[in-house]
């Protein structure tokens, strides 16, 4: 791992260099020299990783050391990669080189693309009409029972909610809320920043935190520690099982994603309220536009691409929320609170089913091709103005 | 917590005159929705410095009544949490997973963006029409053919095109997973950014004789620091906040599992232990708080490059 580390230092200096010697022709007695050297380097850059592999799954190694490696070789690894490429490639032919250069800086995206994820989307595909241990083709019966199951069916309705109700709510209140700070003055990035600050939390971290605003006690088992029955019992009323109060459960679940999701929404929104000429909205002032007027037909118009972009992100986030729901500690299918990706890793990882777990998947992935779709289409616009 | 660094460079610089009527009610509404979404964290931080007697038997917000007696605090959370529940190790575990599953990607990208904007080649505009199309692939369907990959390799028609790589469980799997998850988003973003800078800098070092990798490492990533830094966190934040790629890639159990897959288990198997639990989850908070705070400047203006001329 000191190799590649090495090569990264020298690399800004070594570079100028040998700019003469890469013209056309190239030098002959040096090539022979520099190929040595760059097979050299693969070479001992190769069999230092295997030894490091090696260490880093040692259940005996001291914790601190592996995580030091791991993080030096993980990051030195990737520009030692680069690095290597292209040096073997301006070992070939002139003729040659140029035509393959493109694919030293694209190739790597491209391969491992490939592997995460074109390939994954043939091979779900292909789970999708296999049995639960992926060995016999069962034709159609795992869409079929995706579609007649009653988790399953529940699962497809509540995240229609998610995806209708979440992007819809936290947007709204992003857009407010930068509108309002845009006018506050001081303070304006103070407040701005506490509202985002739930983007920095886990999903894991997230549902800790709400328990201890849902959280339910009956009466005589301890005292109400959940911020919402504190409030009821100060209220004089009975203290209530908000997470299993059907089907308004699923609302309060809702309310942590839109909770963690406003910050983002709620910045990008204020970056291109800031960019309103301000001569326009002034204009408007002056000609006797109500505040309401000026939100309403000069700061919506102006910003509205912007509000597109950040709600197909947040339709997008919640078609696959998962984490919210599983790590709940109440039961999802009694509270019927399921949904479609919670669904899928649970026939996969938990109920071991295969085929039922692929097929939720593709339905996914069938649910979000409009969304593909529209996305390329978009850039093909954004291409046509560049 | 640290103290709030303004959120973009500009707030604020609107003509004086600005705040007219209407001033009290914007001041009012704000500081009122400031509160309403400070209250989940601000409970989590109270009740992880009470003794487990008292959060077991009154809620966070009693506190504030006495907010001065000394034996409503402690510190023996956070110490159990730790050295007991194995938070500590988890923690560097988060750590080799997250940075070189924030560095890999966005170099690759980088890399690619550039090929993508500055280098002519056949077929340029559909591979990059399929890279960022690919954005939308849910992760789940990911999750299951590359967990076989990893563990059984790849048989077609009776032959092994692709040997078990024994991936699982390993860092190099998720650094590689998070990688493909996260090279389609990084690539568009660092694509509009490094594709908008002024094409005659280019010209002029290739007319010096500097050839397209040195143009890359000495011209390219120095001005697109902005942009590698606001992707850079956003990355961060995702891979260590991730559940579902940790708990596939390196399970629930193990040496290797990570912060949040530590924290899920302690739900799991201790949902009612509010003292341990809340000093737990500020422990996975607390890095990517202080990465926030510290980087947010760079995040808000690279992430608005690209989204807002759009």
């Amino acid at each position: 791992m000191g190799r590649s580390d090495q090569d990264l230092t020298d690399l800004p200096a070594a570079s100028p260099e040998e700019e003469p010697g890469a013209g056309p022709g190239g030098g002959t007695g040096m090539s022979v020299q520099r190929a040595l050297l760059v097979i050299g380097a693969v070479v001992v850059g190769t069999v230092l990783f295997l030894l490091v592999f090696d260490y880093l799954r040692s259940p005996t190694a001291n914790r601190l050391s592996v995580v030091a490696v791991a993080i030096v070789v993980g990051v030195g690894g990737v520009f030692f990669l680069f690095w290597t490429m292209n040096k073997i490639v301006d070992l070939l032919p002139a003729w040659f080189r140029e035509g393959l250069r493109p694919y030293v800086f694209v190739g790597p995206a491209l391969v491992i693309l490939g592997v995460f994820l074109v390939y994954p989307v043939f091979n779900t595909l292909l789970l999708s009409f296999k049995d639960g241990i992926s060995r016999d083709f069962v034709g159609l019966d795992n869409y079929r029972f995706v579609f007649t199951n009653e988790d399953m069916m529940r699962a497809i309705r509540n995240t229609a909610g998610w995806l209708i109700l979440v992007p819809i709510v936290a947007v709204s209140i992003g857009l407010m809320f930068a509108t309002l700070a845009d006018r506050l003055g001081r303070g304006e990035a103070a407040a701005k920043s506490l509202i985002f600050l739930p983007m920095a939390i886990s999903f894991a971290g997230a549902s800790v935190t709400w328990q201890l605003i849902y959280s339910y006690r009956p009466q005589g088992f301890g005292s109400n520690i959940g911020l919402l029955n504190g409030i009821m019992l100060g209220l004089g009323q009975e203290p209530v099982k908000w997470l299993e109060l059907q089907p308004w459960n699923n609302l309060f679940l809702m309310v942590i994603m839109v909770w963690m999701q406003t910050g983002f929404a709620m910045v990008v929104l204020s970056a291109a309220i800031k960019s309103i000429p301000d001569e326009i909205i002034e204009a408007a002032r002056i000609d006797g536009a109500s505040e309401w007027q000026v939100f309403g037909r000069i700061i919506v118009p102006s910003i509205l691409p912007t509000i597109v972009v950040v709600t197909t992100y947040m339709v997008i986030n919640a078609m696959k929320v998962f984490d919210i729901v599983f790590v709940q500690p109440a039961n999802a299918e009694v509270n019927g609170t399921v949904v479609v990706a919670e669904r899928m890793i649970r026939w996969f990882f938990l109920l071991d089913h295969n085929g039922r777990g692929a097929a939720i998947a593709v339905i996914l992935f069938v649910a979000v091709v409009p969304v593909m779709i529209w996305n390329v289409r978009r850039f093909r616009e954004q291409e046509a103005i560049r | 917590m640290s103290v709030p660094v303004p959120v973009t460079g500009d707030g604020g610089s609107r003509a004086p005159g600005e705040t007219r009527k209407g001033g009290w009610f914007i001041r009012v509404t704000i500081i009122a929705i400031v509160l309403l979404w400070l209250i989940p964290t601000v409970g989590v931080l109270i009740t992880s410095l009470r003794p487990e007697s008292l959060s077991e038997s009154s809620g966070w917000w009693t506190v504030l009544a006495h907010p001065f007696r000394t034996a409503e605090w402690t510190l023996e959370n956070y110490r159990l949490a730790i050295t007991g529940q194995g938070f500590g190790n988890a923690f560097m575990n988060s750590l080799a997973v997250a940075i070189p599953s924030t560095v890999i990607p966005i170099a690759i990208a980088a890399f690619a963006a550039y090929g993508f904007a500055w280098m002519e080649f056949k077929g340029r505009y559909v591979m990059f029409i399929t890279v960022v199309g690919l954005m939308v692939v849910p992760l789940q369907m990911a999750l299951i053919p590359i967990l076989r990959l990893f563990t059984q390799g790849v048989v077609l028609f009776g032959y092994r095109i692709v040997p078990d790589l024994d991936l699982n469980q390993s860092f190099l799997g998720i650094w590689l997973a998070h990688t493909g998850f996260g090279i389609p988003l990084a690539t568009y973003l660092l694509f509009n950014y490094i594709a908008s800078l002024p094409s005659s800098i280019i010209e002029s070092a290739k007319i010096d004789g500097a050839d397209h990798f040195t143009i890359f490492w000495r011209l390219i990533v120095p001005l697109s620091v902005p942009a590698l830094a606001a992707f850079a966190i956003f990355q961060f934040m995702w891979v260590w906040n991730d559940l579902l790629v940790a708990y596939v890639f390196l399970g629930g159990a193990g040496q290797n599992r990570v912060l949040t897959v530590a924290l899920r288990e302690l739900v799991g198997a201790r949902g009612e232990n509010w003292h341990l639990l809340t000093a737990a989850a500020f422990i996975t908070m607390a890095l990517p708080l202080a990465v926030f705070f510290s980087l947010q400047k760079y995040f808000v203006r690279g992430l608005t490059a690209g989204a807002v001329k759009g």
